[in-house]
């Protein structure tokens, strides 16, 4: 029926999930940080679409669930990004690794 | 076996993680992330394959447009000329890209002949009524939670952000 396997589909969000867990341990910027948080979130996404598709009971309740994710990763976005400006109005800095007040 | 469904797929594939390693290797922060906007079109082009058109349109109004547009807001309104360096220490990003080499394979080992019989569905059609009959019968309470929750992360959003008055008014006095 379909000529792409589902492993390639699940490959796919892997690749992308790994490119974002990197880049949100590695990069020092904290916009960039957040922005590889949506990348993983969004790997899951294709995660959940795929299985509401070539899984064991194709339902349309994968594209349901990959909305409610959309959402809450659009209020995370912007709930950190207000906690972002935030601090650099208070500590001038966007690098994660100088922003230690809770470090003793 | 070279049909075009797969050929798209190989391409958006392609896109989607050219976009990624270029998250990861350009310098400048703009660069960054207008690189992954090329990421989540073609992410929203996987969906279209997948039969999800509503989650495709979606894809694009929200994360290319929304939470790309803000994310460039919030590098505007910090440091717009930065150049991230990378953190210091070449030992912690190798042993970072090792462990995150070694999650991949364990999770590719589990997935790379997963088999699944393919069942007859009929998501393709009229996805997006689908989508609202399911999100208004079966999914009305948590459909109704989640805008509770926007309403929450708005307004923390705008406490979070706005300027105290207090400490204005202090910073002008001195």
């Amino acid at each position: 029926m379909s000529s792409v396997p589902i492993s390639a589909f699940l490959a796919l969000a892997l690749i992308l999930f790994c490119i974002g867990l990197y880049g949100a341990l590695t990069k020092r910027n904290t916009v960039i940080v957040l922005i590889s948080i949506e990348l993983m979130l969004n790997a899951v996404n294709i995660n959940l679409v795929t299985f509401s598709k070539y899984g064991v009971a194709p339902a349309i309740t994968g594209q349901v669930f990959a909305l409610f994710v959309i959402t809450v990763a659009a209020a995370e976005a912007a709930v950190g990004l207000a906690i972002l400006i935030a601090l650099y109005r208070n500590r001038k800095t966007v690098n994660i690794d100088e922003m230690d007040q809770l470090q003793g | 076996m070279l049909t075009g469904e797969f050929i798209a797929f190989m391409a958006l594939a392609l896109v989607a993680i050219i976009g990624g390693v270029l998250l990861i290797n350009l310098t400048k922060v703009i660069h960054m992330v207008v690189a992954l906007v090329f990421t989540f079109v073609s992410i929203a082009g996987i969906f279209v394959i997948l039969s999800a058109e509503f989650i495709a349109a979606v894809q694009i109004l929200i994360y290319s447009g929304a939470i790309t547009i803000i994310m460039l807001f919030g590098i505007m309104l910090t440091r717009h000329d930065d150049t991230s360096e990378p953190i210091t220490g070449k030992w912690r990003k190798l042993f970072l890209l090792l462990g995150v080499l070694g999650f991949g394979v364990a999770v590719y080992i589990g997935i790379y002949n997963l088999d699944i019989p393919q069942a007859a569905n009929t998501l393709h059609v009229d996805n997006t009524e689908q989508i609202g009959i399911s999100l208004y019968s079966h999914f009305i309470i948590p459909f109704e939670l989640t805008s509770v929750l926007l309403l929450v992360a708005l307004i923390g959003a705008i406490v979070l952000a706005k300027k105290d008055e207090d400490d204005e008014k202090e910073a002008e006095k001195e």
